[in-house]
């Protein structure tokens, strides 16, 4: 595999990550997931139903094939968020987590110091946490700090579609972040997940958009090639965006030094 | 309010439009517009505008709830109810094992929501025996919602310590004199303490707030506005708090009551998607009280949460009983009924969303 992506130890040739809620069925969710070429795959906690009469989200998402990233979404709080990671891991799910803490459930931004809280106390449970964060570049630093696997900053609000609002910010932290930087939420269409990639994101996560769209497993193959066509132009090497007047040879070379 | 109205008499095509395409957050005044004499006309462009706001928040699933009644005793005369005291219906209050019969029923259904329902009545539904119904439920339901009479700040407090995340609570009627006029004996006669009693449970702890106004009773436009302004206090004051808002409308019950101010489906349906396009966030409910075309129809719109194969008598699912239901049922398809349809669709039909692991 040529330019793997790397997260705690483990490497994936897919630099997309797939949520599996809001999809119109099990079977479109299957199928887009397949068509993304994802490898790992979202899944909230608060939907598992082992004992349900009429279907478990887990029932759809072959765990040989993809791994399951257990979320907290629907915690408040830190403690909620650790109770929801250890019943993942409970029951089997993954001791992978990916660590959501929202306790406004209207716009679902994440809590920066209870999503720290509860990283710390998950590393050191054993987890691989991959904390959703706003783009806060000394958060991020933090965190990295506290062990978390990854660091995943929006791009704009869960579900707005409006891509990289946060774009100064994320770029800070694709620059200094030491663990792998994945956009998630705000993605809206395949030009913001390449866009994402270009600055040199390490992969992105994407729900909503795919999950919304009229055809849901077209729209997931745009996002695979989005992302692919992002990570190219970065691995290429995209001209950067200085002054193109810029000459060959030194403009002052004639004055000889000083 | 009345600036709102006037502000609705007086809007045009291209008012309807700019509330439409705005991309901050739309307010009261939008809200207006969009129920305005202008936006009727143009529904299928406000339709679509909600349909896709819906779709971006809360993705093509749809939540299914049931109802649980566990008491039709009510001391409270509320002139369009079928529990109303003063009428002679066969009364029941579920005891603790037939609760657990029911909530059985219910998960066996597939039903990890429930929402338990009872009139008013402190002797014979005291706080303690809602307490353990709730703790009944609780074994069979990682959610437990409450439609019961409002409380204090404490007593919501230990309904939350039971394992209660939710409290649906009507105002009823928004309109202060009509209310008084509809609500003629008993404690459901406070107005101002029925209004507090949402944030009362907010502040108790209480995760999901519901409320709504019972449409017909009163001219629905204005009741919009008033319903509306409840949400937005409501929401900037418990930011922790899960807002959803309920649209039912007055049905046939024991108490042979005409709507003096009947809502049509298309008005329904207006309301339904200026809420959606005011709160993008909310919960928009609907029960079975509407007919399975119009639920069929409105799930596209913009409702996010249905019940199925509901029974609104106490013991009624675990077959015929004596006791009145609340209000006729119109769509009396199963549940799997309702999820097959659902899917056919488009949608995917969510049985839980929530988890023991959240309870405080």
């Amino acid at each position: 595999m040529t330019d793997p992506l790397m997260i705690a130890g483990k490497s994936f040739a897919s630099r997309l990550l797939i949520g599996t809620g809001k999809f119109p069925s099990p079977e479109v969710m299957a199928a887009a997931v397949g068509a993304s070429g994802a490898e790992i795959v979202t899944v909230s906690l608060r939907r598992v139903d082992a004992g349900a009469p009429r279907g478990n989200i887990l029932d759809s998402i072959d765990p040989e094939r993809y791994l399951i990233l257990p979320n907290t979404s629907g915690a408040r709080d830190a403690e909620e968020a650790i109770r929801l990671a250890r019943l993942g891991r409970a029951g089997g799910i993954s001791r992978w987590v990916k660590l959501e803490v929202t306790p406004h459930p209207h716009h679902l931004l994440p809590d920066a110091t209870e999503t720290l809280s509860a990283a710390r106390v998950l590393v050191k449970e054993g987890f691989v946490v991959l904390p959703y964060i706003q783009a806060d570049p000394i958060l991020a630093r933090r965190l990295a700090e506290a062990g978390a696997a990854t660091v995943m900053p929006l791009g704009s609000p869960i579900g707005t579609n409006r891509g990289l609002r946060t774009i100064d910010s994320i770029r800070m932290i694709i620059e200094e972040s030491p663990v792998p930087v994945v956009v998630d939420a705000g993605l809206g269409a395949p030009s913001h997940a390449a866009e994402a990639m270009e600055l040199g994101a390490d992969a992105v996560l994407v729900n909503t958009a795919i999950a919304s769209a009229e055809d849901p497993v077209a729209m997931a193959e745009a996002f695979r090639l989005g992302t692919e066509a992002g990570r190219r132009a970065f691995l290429a090497g995209a001209a950067p965006g200085r002054d193109r007047a810029e000459a060959s040879s030194p403009l002052t070379g004639f004055l000889g030094e000083s | 309010m009345d600036e709102l109205e006037r502000r609705a008499e007086g809007a045009t095509a291209a008012d309807v439009r700019a509330a439409l395409r705005k991309e901050e957050r739309r307010d009261l005044r939008d809200l207006a517009v969009l129920l305005s004499p202008a936006a009727a006309e143009m529904l299928e462009e406000v339709a679509l505008a909600s349909s896709r706001l819906t779709g971006r928040r809360f993705g093509r699933t749809i939540l299914l709830y049931a109802p649980l009644y566990i008491s039709n005793e009510c001391v409270n005369v509320c002139t369009y109810c079928g529990f109303r005291r003063d009428i002679d219906v066969s009364r029941l209050t579920l005891a603790p094992e037939e609760i657990e019969r029911e909530a059985r029923y219910l998960a066996g259904e597939g039903f990890r929501h429930i929402l338990l329902v009872a009139g008013e009545h402190p002797k014979k539904i005291p706080l303690d025996y809602v307490e353990r119904a709730v703790r009944v439920t609780r074994h069979f339901a990682p959610s437990v919602t409450l439609e019961v009479q409002p409380y204090t700040a404490g007593e919501y407090g230990r309904l939350v310590a039971a394992g209660a995340d939710g409290v649906t609570l009507y105002q009823e009627v928004y309109d202060e004199e009509r209310y008084a006029s509809y609500h003629t004996h008993g404690p459901k006669k406070d107005y101002a303490d029925r209004l507090e009693a949402p944030c009362r449970a907010a502040e108790s702890g209480i995760r999901r707030i519901g409320i709504g106004a019972l449409l017909g009773l009163a001219p629905w436009r204005r009741e919009a506005f008033l319903l509306a302004a409840h949400a937005d206090s409501i929401l900037r004051r418990y930011w922790r708090t899960q807002l959803a808002v309920s649209f039912p409308r007055i049905r046939d019950a024991a108490s042979h009551f005409d709507a003096p101010a009947p809502v049509s489906d298309r008005d329904l349906a207006a309301m339904i998607c200026a809420f959606r396009l005011v709160f993008p966030d909310a919960g928009l409910v609907l029960s079975t009280r509407e007919s399975r075309e119009l639920r069929d129809g409105l799930v596209r719109l913009g409702i996010t949460q249905i019940s199925a194969g509901s029974k609104t008598e106490p013991g009624g699912y675990g077959g015929p009983r004596e006791a009145e239901g609340q209000f006729a049922v119109s769509d009396s398809r199963s549940p799997g009924e309702v999820a097959e349809r659902l899917a056919a669709l488009g949608f995917e039909p969510v049985w839980k969303d929530w988890e023991e692991a959240l309870h405080g």
